[in-house]
């Protein structure tokens, strides 16, 4: 394996900020995304969705929209009888379109193929769909009571992806359970000197990715081709192949540029209900949900959380007990990943004589949930964080100092068989604080915060690539990892150009087709530098092996590569090919996993105004401890991202459901962050010790920032004074909060 | 109806529906598909041309209204010598990810750089606070801005 510092360092090389690749053409307008593709003799597609969360279908016409002139077709879930029309990459659960039951507000019933989008959404005018509606099961707690209606009877069946073992059967609303259970916790509670316990409430969030779920499909001749925004692929392409009973080799799926995912486009979403109108048609169809309809497409969990937290006099933390449900909606979606995910980052990063975590997904009548950027952590480190800080004051520790005295080092297990921490936390955290003056005097109303997690990441470690050596010397990347926004283009180009002694320019990445690209598991997880990245470096060192035996010299540079295909190949022709592979080391199971862990290290800076209960945030710092730095611009970048999402988590955005209707289906009532909520200082800290699987020792990052911030600005608001336990912190929230703490005569502190 | 108007620079005549958005218009009679669409409600910014050196958010603009004006995309904003500086400042600064609200993005600092507003970091993010941006926390764009305009930042 060649090192870093054993070569030349090229204008695009591993550690150079290299300009992004995609930037001329996202500048200029040119950036093709899903939605600006025309396929010759495409039809517009528009869904025809549930207005109720939970009722029986009893009749649908469709006759008058069929009559249209312009109506090419109409769907509904007749036209699947030849098929087992149900999908869901966890849980096989989620019909393409309603079959005589609606389960959540917003559920395709039905879908139109029409000439033009106009036509196609007066034809949803005409449909007549007659329901009777059926008790609505709208939160966690409707669904566990005892007598609750059923949302999915079951049996649950595993989608092609559960991979998380043996699936349990259901009892009642609750499709999957995640427990981890560590030594005496009840022991370590009865000889607590502290103990600190309360009940958390965390909002369902819209990932809010600015192009919304688009799809263009075209069935021809047994072959279904899709242009999907999608983050996965690969995973959309055997399950869309498993749904319509065709090879794998039959589905084809090009991915443009995305307008952003953070989780929204991972496995499948729009596509199933695309091929099946396209299908139908006999053309292509284009299908572009709105806004309000990619909010209820996916979205991240609302949960509840009941935590207790123990610690003795010394100021060690001895134990943590967690119950936590996840309201996943009317199908699992991801449902089953992020319940364990959050149980792994329920303990947090702490060395525990005991703990208990029991993660509960549950169904409601709601719009299914799934994947949100650094779900899990951000789910649980705030709470875990607010009890810490809480212990601290108990036992009159600085919250840095009890950090440090409990946070688990370099190489400790954290769960049983699992990957040991490889991360310095300890030395994370001391940076962060550093950056927001810990330990300096604050102004009133101020409040400095830290907080301290992990996040399971890397997902499954399946990744190849390809790269071809032209006789020109040029050489192109064919790797499956979709360009989301990351960079991953620019990083892999930055790889293989430095395996390659290639300047990076003269490196091309493609993007995805899985015609052509070979396998890559997902795009999410914050995988792709680490496991693709990998798979790139594997592939380009295969070139440049090639390359030295056919020159009989190590030192060879690029500008005689193409006397050397000359000497080879006998012309100014052919070509050298490099395959690359990850695949799992062990047995590849999540037990083993992570393939590493994603540090979640952030602290803030709070002002609060007593008198509306705004609060808003001045500082705050993130740490991307990534093992190294491909490209640091983009780390800094990524961070950046993620820490205004952590803004927006924390203060700002929730999905408001009532009995199971959503009521802020817009950007107009569904806030997030502008330009004027970028905090006056902000703080991104590469650390950079070399400690992850990736090439070059990276590991992967941007998912850490959203949780860190989160959690970090609810530790600096009980800083100042206003211990939460409700996200969003809503000015009314915390105004509110602030009256019952002067009541209790416990404000100002 | 008949509409004529001007496109980046060049005259447009053309038959639209009187309800017809300019956003509509600009991607699917034109071909101008560098607008993008995503709020429809004029919160996002994504959508963003100018009219007569404006930025107007063209998903709530109906294309009638557009009579007579020059509007501006960002494929015409491209090919003017100004647009050196722009795209020369944003891939220094890495002030775009997933590229979707760039356009929009833009096009606005475009219009607000010629009126001359930009004088502080304040008046920066007020007056890009209509562009809304998922992927970047606004910071390289706002590194970007401040160079454009001789703002420290």
């Amino acid at each position: 394996m060649s090192r870093i510092e054993d070569v030349q360092v090229g204008a695009g090389a591993v550690g150079q900020s290299a300009p992004r690749r995609d930037a001329a053409e996202k500048l200029r307008g040119k950036a093709q995304f899903a939605g600006d593709i025309v396929v010759p003799r495409m039809l517009h597609g528009k869904v025809v969705r549930s207005p109720h969360p939970h009722a029986r279908i009893t009749s649908i016409d469709t006759s008058d929209a069929e009559k249209m002139p312009g109506v090419v077709c109409v769907l509904t879930a007749a036209d699947l009888a030849d098929l087992d029309p149900y999908w869901g990459h966890a849980i096989r659960d989620r019909p393409v379109v309603a079959i005589d039951r609606v389960r959540f507000a917003g559920e395709p019933v039905a879908a139109v193929a029409a000439e033009d989008e106009a036509t196609a959404a007066a034809a949803l005018e005409r449909i007549v769909v007659e329901y009777e509606e059926l008790d609505v099961v709208g939160t966690i707690e409707q669904a566990l009571a005892p007598d609750a209606p059923i949302v999915n009877e079951g049996p649950l069946r595993p989608g092609l992806f559960h991979g998380l073992g043996e699936l349990a059967p259901a009892e009642g609303n609750v499709c999957y359970r995640y427990r981890l259970d560590r030594g005496e916790i009840e022991a370590v509670f009865a000889h607590a000197d502290f103990v600190v316990e309360g009940e958390y409430t965390f909002p369902a969030v819209y990932q809010y990715a600015m192009e919304t779920h688009t799809v263009v499909a075209q069935v021809e001749e047994g072959e279904i081709t899709l242009w999907a925004s999608c983050q996965h692929p690969f995973l959309v392409r055997a399950e869309i192949a498993a749904l319509f009973e065709v090879p794998i080799s039959n589905v084809r799926i090009v991915v443009p540029y995305l307008g952003g995912g953070f989780g929204s486009k991972s496995y499948t979403k729009m596509e199933p209900i695309a091929v099946a109108l396209a299908r139908k048609a006999r053309r292509p169809v284009r299908i572009q949900n709105r806004v309000v309809e990619s909010m209820v497409t996916t979205r991240r969990h609302g949960m509840r959380c009941r935590m207790r937290t123990a610690l003795n006099r010394e100021g060690r933390l001895l134990g943590r007990e967690v119950d936590c449900w996840f309201d996943t909606g009317a199908y699992a979606d991801n449902g089953p990943r992020v319940t364990a995910t959050a149980g792994d980052a329920a303990p947090g990063p702490y060395r525990w004589a005991a703990y208990r975590v029991d993660a509960a997904c549950v169904y409601t009548n709601t719009a299914p949930a799934g994947s949100y950027r650094a779900f899990g952590a951000t789910h649980l480190q705030w709470i875990g964080e607010l009890q810490v800080d809480e212990l601290a004051r108990c036992a009159g520790l600085d919250p840095l100092d009890i950090r440090r005295m409990n946070l688990c080092t370099p190489g400790e297990e954290l769960r049983a068989g699992g990957k040991p921490l490889d991360a310095d936390l300890i030395g994370d955290v001391e940076r962060a604080a550093e950056a927001v003056g810990w330990g300096t005097d604050k102004p009133p109303g101020t409040g400095r915060g830290l907080s301290v997690g992990l996040l399971a990441a890397g997902a499954h470690p399946v990744s190849s690539a390809i790269v071809r050596m032209e006789a020109d010397g040029n050489a192109v990347v064919l790797v499956g990892t979709t360009e989301v926004g990351q960079g991953a283009r620019t990083v892999f180009a930055q790889i293989a150009a430095e395996e390659l002694r290639l300047p990076a320019e003269r490196v091309t990445v493609r993007g995805t087709d899985t015609r052509f690209t070979p396998y890559d598991r997902s795009t999410g997880a914050s995988r792709s530098t680490t496991v693709a990245g990998l798979a790139v470096k594997r592939a380009a060192e295969q070139v440049r092996s090639q390359l030295v035996e056919i020159a009989g010299s190590a030192d060879v540079e690029s500008d005689s590569y193409p006397e050397l295909f000359v000497r080879h190949f006998g012309l100014a022709g052919g070509e050298l090919i490099g395959r690359g592979e990850v695949a799992p080391e062990g047995s590849g199971s999540y037990a083993e996993g992570p393939v590493f862990w994603e540090v979640c290290v952030g602290a803030a800076e709070v002002t609060i105004d007593e008198d509306t209960g705004r609060v808003r945030v001045v500082k705050t710092a993130t740490v991307a401890d990534v093992g190294r730095a491909i490209n640091p611009q983009l780390v800094e970048r990524q961070d950046e991202g993620g820490t205004l999402q952590g803004l927006g988590n924390a203060l700002y955005e929730e999905m408001v459901f009532e009995d199971g209707l959503l009521l802020n289906e817009t950007l107009l009532d569904y806030r997030v962050p502008t330009f004027e909520d970028l905090p006056e200082e902000m703080h991104c800290i590469i650390v950079e010790n070399e400690d992850g699987p990736g090439p070059y020792g990276a590991k992967g990052c941007g998912e850490g920032s959203l949780a860190a911030v989160t959690a970090a600005v609810a530790t600096a608001v009980a800083d100042a004074g206003v211990p939460m336990t409700e996200l969003p912190l809503t000015p009314e929230r915390v105004w509110r909060r602030i009256q019952e703490l002067k009541e209790d005569e416990a404000w100002p502190r | 109806m008949r509409l004529e108007l001007w496109v980046n620079g060049s005259a447009v005549v053309s038959e639209v529906e009187p309800q017809e958005l300019l956003l509509d218009f600009l991607r699917d009679r034109l071909g101008l598909t560098g607008a993008k669409r995503s709020c429809d409600v004029q919160a996002c910014g994504v959508c963003t041309v100018l009219v007569d050196g404006r930025p107007v958010s063209s998903c709530c603009f109906l294309a009638a209204d557009a009579a007579g004006r020059e509007v501006l995309t960002i494929e015409g904003l491209a090919e003017r010598p100004e647009f050196e500086r722009l795209e020369s400042a944003f891939t220094h600064h890495a002030a775009l990810q997933c590229g979707f609200c760039t356009p929009g993005m833009l096009l606005t600092v475009a219009a607000l750089l010629e009126t001359g507003e930009l004088t502080s970091v304040e008046e920066i993010k007020r007056g890009l606070a209509g562009n809304l941006c998922r992927c970047t926390g606004y910071r390289g764009i706002l590194e970007a801005v401040c160079d454009l305009a001789g703002v420290t930042p």
